[in-house]
C-alpha cells in the first residue's frame, strides 16, 4: 500500500562537541558558537521513512519542522536524501513553546496535511533530551505511538511491525495505521546526500528565507513551484494562538545558571612513573583501592 | 486530592529500583507539603505479588489495577488509566523513572491532562515562585531541576497553574530507603474496566526480551570511565583491562558513546547512568554538566587528561596531566607490583 509518511525533524544546536568558547564570559551559552545541525535521532527517523518509500511504492514522504526560516534547511537536508516535499512552520506565536506548545503545532499541522499513515521523528532532539513531543503529538492526534523504535520490519494489512528497544532487552510490536513512530539512535544511519538532489533543489527555499542572493533566481522560482517550500503561520494551520508558543507552555523555566562546580583541593601530578606509582601507593595505604 | 503519585515500574512482578528510589524521595516531598504519598501500579497477576515491594517505602495509599494483558507495558491502557485515576485522584505531584516506560507514559498522560512535564531531573525541591509579570506569587511549588542544552546549564523548571506537576528521574539518581515513619500502607485493587476500554488495547506485544544486565555499573565500587581523550574503541581496551585488575566497571561520557567507543548502557551521566563509586577514575573526560551530574558524589574522582584545565578537575582529588594511553598502562602495572 502507498503510505503517506510525515517525518518530524528539528534543527538543534551541536551540543554534543561544546567546547569551552561555547559560553560567554558572561557565563550564558554562545549560540552563535554552536553549529545548527540536523537532529541526529530525526536523521534516523529519516531513514526509516524512506525505505518504506522504496518499498511501498507510490509512496511520499515529508519533513514538518518548526522553527526560524532558517530551518529551512532542514527540509532541504531531507530533500537532498529523497523526500518528496516539506513544511516549515514559523511564527513568532510559536516561539518560547516547551514540548506540549511545540506538539500541539505539529499536531495541527498534522491535521492539515491530512490522511497521514505514519509519522516519524526522532526519540527526542539534543538541545532538550526530553523525548516528549513524539507522545504528546500522537496523544493530540488520538494515534498509537511506538517509541524507542529500532527497525520498521514491516507494513501489512494496514498495520505496523516494530522492532523497539526497552530497558535491558528488545520487543516486537505489532501497531496498527496510522500510527506515530519515534526512532532510537541505535537504528540504522540516514543515508548520504545524493549529488542530483542537491543539484535539483539547492535554490529550494521558504519565502522568508530569501535574500537579495535570491532574487537572482526569481525566474527559477516562477518555472520551478518545488523551489518553494511550504511556510505555514498559526493562522495557516488553523491554530489557536492560546495553545502555541509561550502562552501555551504549562512549564515555565524559574531560574537558569551555570553550574560551578565546587573546586576540591586536588593533587596535581604527571604521568611519570614515580608520580603513579606514589598515587597508587598512597590509595592503597589508606585502603582506599584494595 | 493533592497528593503526591508514584508511577510504580514492573517487570513481570519485579518491582524496578527506580520506582523504590521515587518512592523514597516521594515520602519527603509528602511530609514537607504535608500530604499523603499514593503509589499506582499496573499489570497483570500482580495481586499478592508487589505490594510488600512497594508498601516499605512510606506508601499511604497502593492503587493495584491488575488485569490480563497490562504486561508487557503499552502507552494507551497504561495512559487511560493513569488518566482516569489523576482525574479522580487530583494530584499535585507525579513522579515517573526516566525508563523507556516513564518516557513513553509521561509525556502522554502530561499531554492528556495539559500539564507539564520535566524529563530526567537530578534534583526536586520544594519552593516558591513569583511570577513578576502577573504579580502572583505561587507557594509550595515542585521544583524540577535538571541540565539543559545539553548539560552546558543546569534549568529550573516549574508548572504553576498546571496540575499534576509531573517529573520523571533517572534510576540511580535518587537514593531509596525503607521509611522509618509512619504511614497507613492502604491497598486497593479499583476495577479495571471502569479505567480503560477494550479499544486502547490495540498494540500488541509480539516479542518482549528482556536480559539480565551485563554488567553493574550502578553498583561498583570502582568506575574507570572513558571520554573522547580515549581516542579510540582500542583505547576502552586498556581502561577494560584497568577496570578488570581494579574489580570495577567501565563507563562512557555521552562523547564516547556517541563515537561508538562503547556501549549506549554504559553511559555515565544526566541522559545516561548515575554512580556513586567509592572511587571514579575519569579517562579523558572533559566534564561537561551532564556529565558531572551522573558522578559528582563518587568518593575519590581521579581524572587523567592533557588539559590542565579540563573542568572535571576541578572536582577531582587527584589530577593527572597526561594521556590515557601513557597513564593507564602504568596504573595496572603499579597497582599488580603494590597490591599483595
Amino acid at each position: 500500500m502507498a503510505l503517506k509518511i510525515v517525518v518530524l525533524a528539528k534543527q538543534v544546536p551541536d551540543t554534543r562537541n561544546v567546547g569551552k568558547d561555547a559560553m560567554t564570559a558572561e557565563g550564558t551559552v554562545n549560540r552563535a558558537a554552536l553549529p545548527a545541525i540536523f537532529n541526529p535521532e530525526d536523521l534516523n527517523a529519516l531513514e526509516q521513512a524512506l525505505r518504506l518509500k522504496e518499498q511501498h511504492p507510490g509512496s511520499t514522504v515529508g519533513l514538518l519542522t518548526m522553527g526560524p526560516p532558517r530551518a529551512g534547511e532542514i527540509i532541504r537536508q531531507g530533500l537532498y536524501r529523497g523526500a518528496d516535499t516539506g513544511w516549515l512552520l514559523t511564527d513568532r506565536l510559536f516561539a518560547g513553546a516547551d514540548t506540549l506548545a511545540t506538539s500541539y503545532a505539529l499536531a495541527t499541522a498534522i491535521e492539515k496535511i491530512g490522511d497521514v499513515d505514519i509519522v516519524i521523528g526522532g526519540r527526542q532532539a539534543i538541545d532538550g533530551d526530553t523525548a516528549q513531543v513524539g507522545p504528546q503529538v500522537a496523544q493530540k492526534l488520538g494515534l498509537n505511538q511506538v517509541t524507542y523504535a529500532e527497525e520498521i520490519l514491516k507494513i501489512e494489512n494496514g498495520k505496523a511491525t516494530i522492532r523497539r528497544m526497552i530497558d535491558g532487552g528488545v520487543e516486537v510490536v505489532e501497531a496498527p495505521l496510522p500510527v506515530v513512530i519515534t526512532v532510537n539512535g541505535s537504528a540504522a544511519p540516514c543515508r548520504p546526500q545524493n549529488a542530483k538532489l542537491v543539484m535539483k533543489y539547492k535554490w529550494a527555499t521558504c519565502p522568508l528565507e530569501r535574500t537579495d542572493e535570491n532574487s537572482a533566481y526569481a525566474h527559477l522560482y516562477a518555472e520551478r513551484p518545488y523551489l518553494t517550500l511550504n511556510q505555514w503561520s498559526v493562522a495557516d494551520v488553523d491554530g489557536d494562538p492560546n495553545q502555541c508558543g509561550l502562552s501555551g507552555s504549562p512549564t515555565k523555566v524559574k531560574a537558569v545558571k551555570n553550574i560551578v562546580f565546587q573546586a576540591k583541593e586536588s593533587k596535581t601530578l604527571t604521568s611519570s612513573d614515580g608520580d603513579i606509582e606514589g598515587m597508587i601507593q598512597e590509595l592503597l595505604n589508606e585502603k582506599i583501592i584494595g | 486530592m493533592n497528593n503526591v503519585f508514584v508511577y510504580i515500574e514492573i517487570e513481570n512482578t519485579l518491582v524496578q529500583e527506580v520506582s523504590q528510589e521515587l518512592l523514597t524521595k516521594g515520602r519527603k516531598l509528602a511530609n514537607e507539603l504535608g500530604v499523603e504519598l499514593h503509589a499506582v501500579v499496573i499489570g497483570t497477576g500482580i495481586k499478592g505479588q508487589v505490594e510488600e515491594q512497594i508498601l516499605p517505602y512510606g506508601v499511604d495509599k497502593l492503587f493495584v489495577f491488575d488485569a490480563p494483558e497490562l504486561f508487557p507495558y503499552t502507552s494507551a491502557p497504561h495512559t487511560d488509566i493513569i488518566v482516569n485515576l489523576f482525574k479522580e485522584e487530583q494530584p499535585q505531584i507525579c513522579l515517573m523513572g526516566a525508563t523507556v516506560i516513564g518516557r513513553d507514559l509521561g509525556p502522554r498522560v502530561s499531554s492528556s491532562l495539559t500539564s507539564g512535564l520535566t524529563a530526567d531531573c537530578t534534583e526536586l525541591e520544594i519552593g516558591s515562585y513569583e511570577d513578576k509579570k502577573e504579580g502572583k506569587t505561587y507557594e509550595n511549588l515542585l521544583y524540577q531541576i535538571r541540565p539543559a542544552f545539553g548539560g552546558n546549564i543546569v534549568a529550573t523548571i516549574v508548572n504553576p497553574d498546571h496540575r499534576p506537576q509531573m517529573a520523571t528521574v533517572r534510576s540511580g539518581v535518587m537514593q531509596k530507603a525503607v521509611y522509618e515513619g509512619d504511614c497507613k500502607k492502604e491497598v486497593v485493587y479499583p476495577e479495571v474496566s471502569k479505567y480503560v476500554s477494550p479499544e486502547a488495547f490495540v498494540v500488541k506485544v509480539l516479542e518482549h526480551r528482556v536480559e539480565a544486565a551485563k554488567h553493574n555499573l550502578k553498583g561498583a565500587p570502582i568506575v574507570v570511565a572513558g571520554g573522547y581523550g580515549v581516542g579510540s574503541k582500542e583505547g576502552f581496551d586498556q581502561l577494560f583491562e584497568l577496570a578488570k585488575v581494579l574489580h570495577g566497571e567501565v563507563g562512557g561520557s555521552r562523547a564516547a558513546v556517541d563515537a561508538g567507543w562503547i556501549d549506549h548502557d554504559r553511559q555515565i551521566g544526566q541522559t545516561g547512568v548515575t554512580v556513586h563509586p567509592k572511587v571514579y577514575i575519569a579517562c579523558g573526560i572533559s566534564g561537561q554538566i551532564q556529565h558531572i551530574a551522573g558522578m559528582q558524589d563518587s568518593g575519590i574522582i581521579i581524572s587523567i587528561n592533557n588539559d590542565p584545565d579540563a573542568p572535571i578537575n576541578k572536582i577531582a582529588d587527584y589530577v593527572i596531566v597526561g594521556t590515557v594511553e601513557e597513564t593507564v598502562p602504568k596504573l595496572i602495572k603499579y597497582y599488580k607490583q603494590n597490591s599483595k
